[in-house]
């Protein structure tokens, strides 16, 4: 058994006051005008099973905020980033997404990802056989045939590819190869921040960005990542450590349990937890 | 005495009478003649092959031949065939066939380069060449299978192609085959290449209808490549009616220090057969024997094959890819033959299968007969679904799901098709599994299972 902390208790059993607490902080900071990301009430169970995974969670995200969701192990944080994404091995029991104030539960993934919703895979997925550049210009032409734009013609994509892995220090013989194929972890998740960078999603959700990776890479990821802060772009960043809020500084951080929010506070928040543990939140039901 | 099975199915009838009609006149001297009659008697003796056959378990023959179809016998040189032989992309030598004859005047023979020899068939077997039988007996692993023997029986035509030691062809020599197609016809047609020592170089093959008739077609290629040749072969069957019925074998008898590769394309065709019956005849050579079966609707792809490493240090390897929707059924038979001083063996044999739908059926049949003890030898076989996680993937970064399972499944074809070493047919090979799978995207088809 854990801890039983009183305080917590509170919140736990009336997430609206989580929910309140958390705008009033928001609205008190002042600097963001405008919600991107607002999640209410989201019951979700394992599609083929009778396991309720998220129970009733409430989180928003406003316009240019960078939130971070930290928890224990089996809190629910991989099943919030592939709901919110739109992985199908899931089921919405009750509770909404809405990003920029529509509703994207009844969108497929790729009509997410054309909405702006980007997830940064935590295993980002090999695909013997399909090259790297292949992938990418697909990527980025769809989203733009789905938002009515023009293809990108062959030179600008070389182009716009070439410099945005300058700058996340990837290989050009990283680019030649199929997707994800016999790279290291570090090199997989450069990948991921360099598809970020291409396809500029105004939502971006970063699932556990930091595991496997070295202090180095750790550095140049967050910095890819620090580069793409812009004030119409939001960022929902999992970790498990505070390690990777060192170098991806927040504005709010969550902590989650059991499939909800428990608490919600500013960046020395993380610190809180590195030195407290989550313990105290384990047992939150 | 023998147990002689009486000849049932009208199908079955209908062959005795043809042959009957026409032993006299199909081309060949004594010897040939001989090989005809012995190869029917043994069709007499066991009919079409079928189900309790083990090796032709799951394309039964008996149940797909209803009736068989009047015997193909003149070139029909129809608007169908000329526009579609404009349409072929394939650059080099073209060798045409129509309904099985071989039809010079389509064929570009003033382009045949030094050191080649062609001639039809038909030439070749009442020419004096005294090894003409061996030559078109094959691999003795193929003796006994029946649609072979038919194909022996009643074979009409094709070409005879002979490449001389050391000679490099530049370019490939291209076998098309075409059916006319205005009427059900049955084909019956053998072409032979003999690579001489050192030689190299591809031969494709291309069989495809030019009209719209069902066709039942009987096809063989003999290969016997001298030591130290590299001999790369093709075979794309990308443009069949549903209804048509194509057997296709593959004989080859490969020397030593050689290469020998074979790489087969089947889609948009209706039951199609192949079996490969390969030998190695000299030791330290390689044999690949690789293909890609795109099927949907009720379409059928068989590909059985039988490897036998009759000598030492032989190195084989197979990889059979089968993308397989609607009703369809994909068949993979593969059985490598290790004779017991055939030491120093490597043979690799891989058969993987998607199904796109609950439909789709796939039969995977790796065989390894292993009579050394000092030999690598391994096989897999799978068959799965598209990865939900790969797709998950692809549709997170934006791409539709009919665009995302495209991508899915060109990779997987592919992995097959980068063994086709010439670069312009590689492309046009990738080409061809694209435009099937940018069909099946159009139609907005995607998995369910």
């Amino acid at each position: 058994m854990v801890g039983f902390v009183p305080t917590i208790h509170v919140f736990l059993s009336n997430a609206q006051v989580v929910d309140a607490r958390h705008r009033a902080e928001h609205d008190a900071a002042e600097h963001w005008t405008r919600t991107m990301l607002e999640i209410r009430n989201l019951v979700v169970k394992i599609a083929d099973e009778d396991k309720q995974i998220l129970n009733g969670l409430n989180l928003t995200v406003n316009d240019g905020e960078v939130a971070a969701i930290m928890g224990p192990n089996g809190s629910g944080k991989s099943t919030l980033s592939y709901v919110i994404a739109g992985k199908e091995d899931y089921e919405v029991l009750d509770g909404e997404i809405l990003l920029n104030g529509e509703n994207v539960l009844e969108m497929e993934a790729d009509q997410r990802a054309a909405a702006g919703i980007f997830l940064a895979f935590q295993y980002p997925l090999e695909i013997p056989g399909v090259a790297t550049m292949t992938f990418l210009k697909a990527a980025m032409n769809a989203q733009r045939k789905a938002r009515g734009e023009d293809e990108l013609l062959t030179p600008d994509f070389i182009k716009a590819v070439n410099s945005a892995a300058d700058k996340l220090g990837i290989a050009k013989d990283m680019l030649r190869r199929p997707l994800n194929v016999g790279f290291s972890g570090g090199e997989k998740k450069r990948m991921e921040i360099l598809q970020m960078a291409l396809l500029s999603p105004s939502m971006c959700i970063l699932d556990e960005t930091d595991s496997g990776l070295d202090i180095d890479a750790l550095r140049i990821v967050a910095e890819g990542v620090n580069a793409l802060r812009a004030k119409n772009r939001s960022f929902l960043v999992i970790t498990h450590y505070q390690r990777l809020l060192d170098h991806i500084v927040p504005d709010t951080v969550h902590v989650m349990s059991n499939g909800r929010i428990v608490k919600t506070g500013g960046k020395e928040l993380a610190l809180e937890l590195e030195k407290s543990g989550y313990a105290s939140y384990g047992e939150a039901a | 005495m023998a147990i002689v099975t009486p000849l049932k199915t009208a199908a079955e009838q209908q062959l005795v009478q043809q042959y009957a009609d026409s032993k006299a006149e199909l081309p060949g001297g004594p010897a040939v003649r001989k090989l005809r009659e012995d190869a029917f008697a043994g069709f007499e003796a066991k009919g079409l092959p079928h189900r309790r056959l083990e090796s032709w378990r799951y394309t039964d023959l008996r149940t797909l031949l209803r009736e068989a179809r009047p015997l193909a016998d003149g070139v029909a040189v129809t608007a169908a065939v000329k526009a579609r032989l404009d349409e072929l992309k394939l650059e080099g030598l073209r060798l045409v066939l129509v309904d099985g004859v071989f039809a010079p005047e389509l064929s570009t023979l003033n382009a045949i380069p030094e050191g080649v020899s062609v001639q039809s068939l038909a030439e070749a077997l009442v020419s004096a060449r005294e090894d003409l039988t061996r030559i078109l007996a094959g691999p003795s692993v193929g003796n006994d299978d029946m649609g072979l023997a038919l194909n022996t029986a009643l074979m009409r035509d094709g070409v005879f192609v002979a490449i001389a030691d050391g000679v490099e062809l530049e370019q490939p020599i291209v076998i098309v085959s075409l059916a006319s197609g205005e009427e059900e016809r049955a084909v019956f047609h053998r072409s032979v290449v003999l690579a001489g020592q050192g030689a190299k170089g591809s031969i494709i093959e291309v069989s495809e209808a030019a009209g719209t008739a069902a066709q039942q077609i009987n096809g063989a290629i003999v290969f016997e490549t001298a030591d130290e040749s590299e001999i790369q072969h093709v075979r794309l069957v990308t443009r069949q009616q549903g209804a048509t019925v194509e057997v296709q074998s593959l004989l080859a008898t490969v020397g030593a220090h050689a290469k020998f590769d074979s790489f087969a394309l089947v889609a948009n065709a209706g039951t199609v057969r192949q079996q490969h019956f390969i030998r190695f005849a000299g030791e330290h050579s390689e044999i690949g024997l690789r293909g890609v079966n795109l099927i949907n609707k009720t379409q059928h792809s068989d590909v059985t094959l039988i490897v036998d490493h009759e000598v030492p240090h032989g190195i084989s390897r197979e990889l059979f890819k089968t993308i397989a929707g609607g009703e369809s059924t994909g068949v993979f038979q593969g059985k490598v033959i290790v004779r017991p001083h055939a030491q120093k063996t490597d043979g690799g044999m891989k058969s993987n299968a998607l199904l796109l739908n609950d439909g789709a059926t796939m039969f995977n049949k790796p065989e390894l007969e292993i009579f050394a003890d000092d030999v690598v030898c391994g096989h897999g076989a799978t068959v799965a679904q598209i990865d939900g996680e790969q797709l998950f993937y692809l549709m997170a970064r934006g791409l539709p799901r009919p665009q995302a399972e495209a991508l899915v499944l060109q990779a997987f074809a592919g992995e097959a098709v980068e063994f086709v070493a010439d670069e312009n047919v590689r492309e046009l090979v990738m080409a061809e599994v694209e435009s099937w799978l940018k069909a099946r995207e159009a139609a907005s088809e995607v998995s369910t299972v």
